[in-house]
């Protein structure tokens, strides 16, 4: 909402200062996001008088202009067609600021001629792109007097960020009164007399909606003026209009405009000569399109509001009117319109057609209905004195809504809800002047919401209104009572587990990376099926247009991305959300992670190598470990889904529950991702993870240490290719869990020894006794158990 | 054997000892001196041919010998191997200014850093987390939290849509994490202290939008709970969180539907010398939006709002981040340029508290 400081003015009557009214609305809720103070910038320039201008001896082009500045005469050079002598024009000294070139004037030689100060274009001035000739000014302009104060440019403009609540401060007069009420001035009167009319209007209001749809447009209001003429406004007029970023259209378009800005009043007014018979407001029929006064046209649904006439509508109801029926410099007889429409039903309208309109603006947030009648007058009273002419009585339909509204405020709520204690007195003070004419009733005070006020509901609206009055920098900060000196963890445990594996995988070399929760629909394919439910209606870009199946494939495209940036060996990670279906159980939180290119930098000392599954599944292992999943316990299955590679790819659950699927990305997605070199990638299903087991608090089981020496024994066995290592280890500790402490895999060897189809595992198995030290025999006897059950259980042998 | 005999043997012997080149060379002086066919071992095995009253003396004078022998062998034992273990170390020096072998550190991401810094704050004050899902109602989104259809404020947020059901309603993806006050005060009856940091979505993309941001939600609900309670939580919240122990705070009135009265929150900041800095300064940052919660809010999820009342804000982590660790650029934090995370990222073990400050 933009505004000037004199049309501020206007409606309040105040001494304050420019810095004041912005400082206070600001505090009053009306935020302030710009002053554009003219007056200070355009200071510098006064009216100058041209006493001479001659030809510059050094240059065709240029005259030498002697002006007098009212403070002295100085010598200008000027390239100016039209400057001449005995003109005035704005005369800028050396020192000024001209913010249309953005320089500052110094004192110099042009062409061997002193040249101190400039005449002046509008575009130097920021005022206008015109540069055809410098700015030429009445023969009565006073010499040496502020040129924007004596030309009446020197108005602050100012804009304000309106909350939607505010409809009633969309409006010149509404910020007036919240400035009155805090204080800042006193309202100016509205002259709402009434305008008589000499004759019955030519054109009759009719409403025809719908029984149940009556308060689609509960009352309209129109008259005719006749022999009107429609030139351009006077000057003041204008003034306002442009210095808000509007365009001066015609003396009636104007008043229109003024209306919807000065009182928040949107007003309509039709070329009656263009329309054929009476109008109705009544809802558009299917197949009804309007050329609207944007010269666009729009095909009109149910619902929408129309005024029409006999050939049909004539304009869309509080959005905008249309062109056929629209005033113009030979319009004679004008027809007002001044409505009153149902908010949502204009919000749908303008919204569905896509028009912003000042009227839509100010009739989605709620105008006040009592400016149906004073409305209609003051712009009566505005149109006869603009544009001459008879004016009609009033046409009216429909009956005036029943908008009154009482609320109650227990005078104590502004302390308990607001903690601050207001005296009742300044209570009641601040509703009166926000005219809700307070009435004290014990400790209430009953008031009767004005008309223009329809955001208040109910008793919390009356507390902030106080507040906002009274200053909300008044309320004294104190500390929330905390029930506990020690609070409770912020996160609970399962929260916690999140927290701990992302600082697990940085510390394990992974960057962490936040991608979006979408990607596109071509990238999903690759990554199996989504079901419809999770794609979205209006995506932001075909990129973005599904909710993602799985966190990796932004994590893989950011590693394509890196690498192509020349990002060696990137390896990144992210915790987040991933989406199987629009349901809530259908979001589960994963951390994914991706390590392309090789184990690290080439070294002197360490061959780098290229990243395999198992660098994935020893994240996913560190992971689940720091949590505390029986990472022992953990059955190593080969089917992950198929983005994995077939057969360098696994799952690890327990029984039926998947924890985590980890192993190289399946080479036909790397390459259709563009991934470079070998990748490694893994998903930890973190919602899937057994809560850590915890008996009795934080007490961990006593720790017992044998006294006796641990044996170590290394055992090979040949087993069948296809046998997983894992099964061979289980079928070693399972043999006695409490004696064998540890089964260590260190050797896999193929080749000259071991007949084809086979391999060879070597292990180191260490047996800790707890009640005495082992004998030979003891030990043997235990080694033949191992072997006798990798055999049964893999049927592997021990290697000779 | 005269004395001097011995004494020339003995003599012979050191000087032998002091002459070894090397341990070998001691070996074999040891062994042919104090060997079983050792000279001074012959010397003590032919004291019995001594006449019977020298033999003690005797005795005596070749252990004697024997023992100085036996020391002086021992001393050049230390020297010779004092300086075999110099000339190995001189052997075996490395070049200590290689590259150590690779380690990469990886690190976490602004966003995550910054939400557990201001959990580690409202801890202290008694808040617990809560969360919810992305995907949403309409009803959670919106008409619970007093924001109807076709209410202004709708559209100032953007949605995004999921497809419509067969019956009539479609879902969407939240564009605030205030669904989750929803959630909460319906499952929960009060007392209620809760944070909600999380993803929220909004259809707008430009240099300081994306489509995917991050926002914590607060909500405290209780009997007593009021405007003040709010200012104070709140300053302290951002005093804590910029670490500036006099930050300037100021609360103007503002509008959302489902807080009446409702404010935003400016910090003080400067803007001297073209840069932005956090603290006593002559301009103002908006940082959040708060409130009391409406009536209607709390009525919406079975609260009294006779006899219950509290505050709920919101604010961007991002921008917080920004604000806080200078990053220009609100699109590069879901790049994932991995120059740009471990520019701006911190490291996996730095865990904000409150015990060294966040």
């Amino acid at each position: 909402m933009l505004f000037t400081f004199s049309w501020l003015k206007e409606h309040l009557e105040t001494d304050a200062s420019l810095e004041e009214i912005t400082d206070r609305l600001s505090m009053l809720g009306l935020e302030v996001e710009g002053i554009d103070d003219r007056g200070e910038a355009l200071a510098p320039f006064v009216i100058g008088y041209v006493k001479e201008a001659k030809q510059h001896p050094n240059a065709d082009r240029l005259q030498l202009c002697v002006v007098d500045t009212g403070n002295g005469d100085e010598q200008v050079a000027c390239g100016a067609p039209n400057a001449r002598t005995g003109m005035k024009g704005v005369f800028a000294p050396s020192g000024s600021y001209i913010p249309g070139s953005d320089m500052t004037l110094k004192p110099s030689k042009i062409r061997g001629e002193d040249s101190n100060g400039m005449l002046c274009s509008e575009r130097e001035m920021g005022l206008s792109d015109d540069h055809e000739g410098i700015i030429e000014l009445p023969d009565d302009a006073p010499v040496g007097e502020g040129w924007a104060k004596w030309a009446g440019i020197d108005d602050a403009i100012i804009d304000i960020a309106l909350t939607p609540n505010r409809g009633d401060c969309a409006s010149v007069r509404g910020i007036a009164r919240d400035l009155a009420a805090a204080g800042l001035g006193t309202l100016k009167p509205l002259n709402e007399d009434k305008v008589a009319g000499s004759f019955e209007s030519t054109i009759k209001w009719r409403r025809d909606f719908p029984a149940e749809a009556g308060d689609a447009c509960p009352m309209v209001v129109g008259r005719t003026f006749c022999n009107v003429k429609n030139g351009v406004s006077p000057q003041w007029l204008q003034d306002r209009l442009r210095a808000i970023g509007l365009r001066p259209i015609s003396a009636l378009v104007d008043i229109t405009n003024w209306s919807t800005f000065d009182l928040g009043r949107p007003l309509h007014v039709f070329d009656a000569d263009k329309i054929s018979g009476d109008l109705t407001m009544r809802f558009a029929r299917s197949g009804e399109k309007l050329e609207a006064l944007d010269e666009r046209e729009y095909a009109l649904e149910d619902g929408m509001i129309v005024i029409a006439d006999e050939k049909g509508p004539q304009g869309i109801g509080g959005v905008m009117g249309g062109m056929a029926s629209g005033c113009s410099e030979i319009t004679t007889n004008v027809f007002l319109e001044v409505a009153l429409f149902d908010p949502i039903r204009i919000a749908e309208t303008g919204r569905k057609l896509g028009i912003i309109s000042d009227a839509r603006y100010r009739f989605e947030r709620g105008i006040d209905p009592t400016s149906l009648a004073w409305g209609t007058e003051i712009a009566s009273r505005l149109i006869l004195e603009i544009c001459g002419g008879e004016v009609s009585e009033l046409t009216i339909a429909g009956d005036m809504p029943d908008w009154q509204q009482s609320q109650t405020l227990r005078t104590s709520r502004v302390l308990s809800l607001g903690g601050i204690d207001v005296p009742v007195a300044e209570q009641e003070q601040i509703l009166s002047v926000l005219g809700f004419d307070p009435k004290v009733e014990g400790d209430d005070l009953n008031c009767a919401v004005p008309p223009w006020r329809p955001d208040i509901e109910g008793e919390a609206d009356l507390v902030e209104e106080v507040l906002r009055i009274h200053g909300y920098d008044d309320i004294p900060a104190l500390p929330l009572p905390n029930a506990a000196v020690v609070p409770n963890p912020v996160r609970s445990a399962a929260q916690d587990r999140v927290e701990t594996i992302r600082r697990v995988l940085a510390s394990n070399g992974l960057v962490e990376a936040v991608t979006y929760s979408f990607l596109d629909a071509k990238t999903v394919a690759l990554f199996g099926d989504v079901p419809d439910t999770i794609r979205l209606v209006n995506p932001i870009s075909a990129d973005l247009d599904t909710m993602r199946p799985s966190a990796l494939p932004n994590l893989i495209s950011a590693i394509a991305r890196n690498q192509a940036k020349g990002i060696e060996n990137p390896s990144l990670f992210e915790v987040g959300p991933q989406y199987s279906d629009d349901t809530p159980d259908g979001q589960t939180t994963v951390a994914a992670g991706a390590r392309a290119g090789h184990t690290g930098a080439r070294n002197w000392a360490v061959a780098a190598e290229p990243v395999d599954a198992f660098h994935a599944k020893a994240d996913v292992l560190a992971a689940l470990a720091a949590v505390g999943a029986p990472v022992e316990n953990l059955q190593v299955s080969t089917d992950a889904p198929d983005w994995y590679h077939p057969g360098r790819s696994g799952c690890l659950r327990l029984g039926p529950n998947v924890l985590a699927q980890f192993g190289e990305l399946h080479p036909r997605i790397a390459t259709a991702m563009d991934v470079d070199g070998s990748i490694s990638v893994f998903e930890i299903f973190i919602d899937s993870i057994p809560p850590r087991k915890s008996k009795g608090g934080a007490a961990k089981p006593l720790l017992t240490l044998s006294a006796f020496q641990p044996v170590r024994r290394d055992f090979a066995f040949i087993v069948d290719e296809d046998v997983p290592a894992g099964n061979v280890l289980r079928a070693i500790r399972t043999v006695d869990r409490a004696l064998i402490t540890d089964a260590e895999l260190f050797d896999v060897y193929r080749g000259k020894g071991v007949e084809d189809g086979k391999k060879s595992l070597a292990l180191a198995i260490t047996l800790q006794p707890k009640d005495s030290t082992m004998t030979e025999k003891e030990i043997d006897a235990v080694a033949d158990k191992i072997v006798a059950n990798v055999t049964k259980q893999t049927g592997g042998v021990l290697r000779s | 054997m005269t004395t001097e005999n011995l004494d020339s043997l003995r003599d012979t012997l050191f000087a032998e000892i002091d002459n070894a080149a090397d341990l070998d060379a001691l070996e074999a002086i040891r062994v042919a001196a104090l060997g079983k066919q050792g000279s001074v071992t012959g010397l003590l095995k032919g004291l019995g041919q001594a006449a019977p009253e020298d033999r003690k003396a005797l005795g005596q004078s070749i252990n004697t010998v024997k023992v100085a022998v036996n020391d002086a062998l021992a001393a050049r034992k230390d020297d010779l191997e004092a300086g075999a273990l110099d000339a190995m170390l001189v052997e075996e020096a490395i070049d200590v200014s290689l590259p150590v072998r690779p380690h990469q550190d990886g690190c976490i991401h602004p966003i995550s850093q910054t939400i557990d810094e201001m959990l580690a704050i409202f801890c202290e004050m008694g808040f617990e987390v809560a969360e919810g899902p992305h995907i949403e109602t309409d009803f959670n989104n919106f008409t619970a939290l007093n924001i109807p259809p076709e209410h202004p404020a709708r559209q100032e947020h953007d949605t995004f849509y999921l497809p419509e059901k067969e019956d009539g309603s479609r879902l969407v993806l939240r564009t605030h994490t205030s669904p989750v006050q929803i959630r909460t005060m319906v499952a929960e009856q009060p007392p209620i202290r809760i944070v909600v940091p999380g993803r929220t979505f909004r259809a707008d993309y430009d240099a300081t939008h994306s489509p995917m941001f991050h926002q914590v939600e607060g909500l405290v609900i209780d009997e007593t709970t009021h405007m003040g309670h709010l200012k104070g939580c709140l300053i302290e919240f951002c005093r804590a969180f910029f670490g500036v122990d006099d930050l300037p705070a100021r609360f103007r009135p503002s509008y959302f539907p489902f807080t009446e009265p409702s404010a935003e929150m400016d910090i003080g900041c400067s803007r001297e010398g073209g840069g932005l800095t956090i603290g006593a300064g002559a301009d103002w940052l908006e940082i959040l939006g708060c409130g009391m919660v409406h009536p209607n809010v709390l009525a919406a999820c079975g609260i009294d709002s006779t006899k219950y009342q509290g505050f709920a804000f919101g604010l961007g982590i991002e921008r917080a981040a920004m604000l806080k660790y200078g990053i220009p650029d609100l699109r590069t934090f879901y790049e994932s340029d991995l120059r740009w995370l471990r520019h701006y990222g911190f490291a996996a073990l730095d865990i904000p508290a409150v015990t060294k400050g966040v």
